[in-house]
């Protein structure tokens, strides 16, 4: 993985609370054997007609949303499904980070393993930005602060060792295996 | 003084969490299907590594399986390609890895949170994890079981373990008992309308109190199988003796004097008296009943006697009810339905399969109805037709089917048309679930039965009282 360190961005914004993972990517295009190409999928159902055109009016086709990297939602986004696929069509579509003032455990833990950032902010920063779509925003995964249009800065809660790996492009999987002789420990002295 | 999570927790720590690291925490059993998988098995392969205990997984077919008998059992090649090659994909890796599969011929197949329980796989005490979000059905025997990503399928294939910060309890006290025609499904139901879909997020649930006591195992696995849908990563209820005995001689329960080890350290399990949660909360069972839902989260969720609640300044809201065209203020009782579908990982069982049909029985579905009785695992269908449920289900008009997640999530093409009205014992009405544009009600298998009949949404209370 790709050390992240900044991301510097003009936000896309979806006005709505509980934005289910099913909708981030529906259930039909999960019969696939890689993760390629999701991004072709993503709001599959918001973006396209029935008859597979763009709707024009959905924020993510507005012509300013063309670019954006960091998606502005309302509470509770990526609530529902574990399907990886959600945060592998948000990456492979071009975004870098979600902001809400809430996001779902199972969506943030895996956004977390693919480099996609789940940021939380307060609810005053949250309406703010759902508000204004198109702001222009720095993410700074070092100081952990999200800095707005006008210079203002908000801190965001990020776990400490996710961070550590986001920051130097090592994954958790290096970190479990080098357990090896803990877990052999542990299996030793486990009950079946 | 601990909480049974904590409990769990503690036993299953490889290596306890610090501010820096998140704990490394063993996992004893791990299910894998052909949907969350592939990419994790291409994982090991590109990093060259093997399944560390591979006895400690097993796979199964169920969320792009066809339900259809010729497909399965008839020579009929699967209608869809991509669920063809997925399910293929499965089989290889299984194969190559060493990791045992329920097939797709085989009697012992299903959804992976029906057959866990059934053969006993599932016990309680254990960390169980899946790539589904239902997992969270096996905390009903006092198992710490939660969904997880792809990328942790791989971390457990390769290394038995996960790296978890630890979550939040959450204890959910139902006092009293339900009263008659309201079943788990409407405790769970009321549940999640009262905490909200976000309501559990970052906590792990405990339910508890005379209510939940009083269910078996098959109702109790219908609740801790809701628990994400209130943003809760697992539910889990403490074992007893319903626990115990549903358990004891199942093929891959303890047995001997194994089996009276495992019972002893089981006792060891509930919350100690005053242990202490981050949250409570409790509701009274006697004042309960039928659930259903009218918007596109399960958190929408009224009574069926009721009318659909009405808030203002809400687009949020109004674009749910635009989506599922129904009116703020409006009963929901007497909404025509088009479609009925009775099964799914959280009203699959027998016991949800013979709730229903004992409604069913001597009835005929409305006219313009389909119905789909799909049973959760080839075992649950075998038992149902050996006491002749499926002859019921047939007879009032209903398709009976083979096992499979199949209309809860639509990816077999077992879905509902556009537009359509489906009453649905599944767990989730997102938009689009059962198929594009399709506008899902979930309700109890009873509910579900008593809107079949009448082709429109009715209080099963309505027939059980008659």
């Amino acid at each position: 993985m790709e050390p992240i360190r900044q991301i510097r961005s003009r936000t896309a914004v979806l006005p709505f609370t509980n934005i289910d993972t099913d909708q981030i990517i529906p259930a039909r295009f999960l019969r696939t054997t890689t993760r390629a190409g999701l991004g072709q999928q993503l709001f599959a159902d918001w973006r396209y007609s029935a008859g597979g055109a763009l709707k024009p009016e959905f924020a993510l086709n507005l012509p300013e949303a063309a670019g954006c990297a960091v998606l502005v939602a309302g509470r509770n986004f990526g609530c529902g499904s574990s399907r990886e696929h959600a945060p592998w069509a948000l990456l492979d579509y071009g975004f870098r980070a979600v902001i809400s003032t809430e996001i779902a455990d199972i969506f943030r833990s895996n956004s977390l393993k693919n480099g996609l950032l789940p940021i939380e902010v307060d609810e005053f920063t949250g309406q703010w930005l759902l508000e204004h779509p198109g702001a222009e925003v720095t993410i700074d995964l070092d100081s952990t602060t999200l800095r707005l249009p006008g210079g203002n800065v908000v801190a965001f809660p990020i776990e400490g060792f996710a961070r550590y790996c986001l920051l130097n492009g090592v994954d958790e999987l290096g970190f479990l295996i080098a357990r090896q002789a803990e877990i052999s420990a542990y299996e030793q002295g486990a009950r079946p | 003084m601990k909480t049974m999570f904590q409990k769990v927790w503690e036993q299953h720590e490889v290596v306890p969490e610090t501010a820096d690291t998140p704990a490394v925490l063993y996992v004893d059993r791990h299910l894998i299907h052909e949907v969350t998988s592939p990419q994790a098995f291409t994982v090991l392969r590109e990093r060259g590594l093997s399944v560390r205990r591979p006895e400690r997984t097993l796979a199964t077919i169920d969320h792009s399986s066809p339900t259809r008998t010729e497909q399965i059992f008839g020579g009929v090649p699967i209608a869809i390609e991509s669920a063809a090659t997925q399910i293929a994909q499965l089989q290889s890796n299984c194969v190559e890895f060493g990791v045992e599969l329920l097939d797709l011929k085989s009697d012992q197949r299903g959804i992976v949170h029906i057959i866990g329980p059934e053969f006993g796989f599932t016990q309680p005490g254990q960390t169980i994890v899946c790539g589904d979000s239902h997992t969270s059905t096996h905390g009903a025997f006092g198992a710490l079981a939660f969904g997880i990503g792809t990328t942790e399928v791989g971390h457990v294939l390769a290394t038995q373990c996960l790296l978890q910060r630890r979550p939040r309890t959450f204890a959910i006290t139902v006092h009293g008992a339900l009263s008659s025609g309201v079943t788990a499904k409407d405790l769970i139901l009321s549940i999640i309308g009262e905490i909200g879909i976000g309501g559990g997020t970052g906590h792990v649930l405990e339910y508890r109190g005379a209510v939940v006591r009083a269910l078996s195992m098959e109702e109790r696995m219908t609740v801790c199988n809701m628990s994400i849908e209130a943003g809760a990563r697992a539910g889990m209820i403490a074992p007893d003796e319903t626990t115990y005995a549903y358990l004891k001689a199942r093929p891959r329960a303890p047995q001997g004097g194994a089996w009276e080890r495992a019972v002893a350290h089981w006792r060891t399990l509930a919350s100690d008296t005053g242990a202490s949660f981050d949250r409570e909360i409790t509701l009274h069972g006697s004042k309960l009943e039928p659930m259903i839902t009218y918007g596109t989260n399960p958190g929408m969720v009224m009574a069926v006697s009721g009318s659909i609640p009405e808030r203002r300044d809400d687009p949020v809201f109004d674009k749910a009810l635009a989506y599922m065209g129904l009116h703020a203020g409006a009963p929901i009782g007497g909404q025509p339905v088009n479609v009925v579908f009775i099964g799914s990982c959280t009203n699959g069982r027998l016991s949800d399969l013979r709730s229903a049909a004992q409604l069913l029985r001597g009835h005929r579905i409305a006219r313009g109805v389909r119905a789909l009785v799909v049973p959760g695992s080839q075992q649950v269908k075998k038992a149902a037709e050996a006491e002749g449920l499926d002859r019921i289900f047939i007879d009032a008009g209903a398709e009976w089917r083979e096992s499979g997640c199949s209309m809860c999530i639509g990816m077999n093409g077992d879905t509902v048309a556009s537009g359509e009205y489906s009453i649905s014992t599944s767990n989730r009405n997102f938009e689009g679930r059962q198929g594009p544009g399709a506008r899902t009600l979930l309700a109890s298998p009873l509910t579900a039965a008593a809107s079949a009949v009448r082709g429109r949404v009715t209080d099963p209370r309505d027939f059980l009282n008659a």
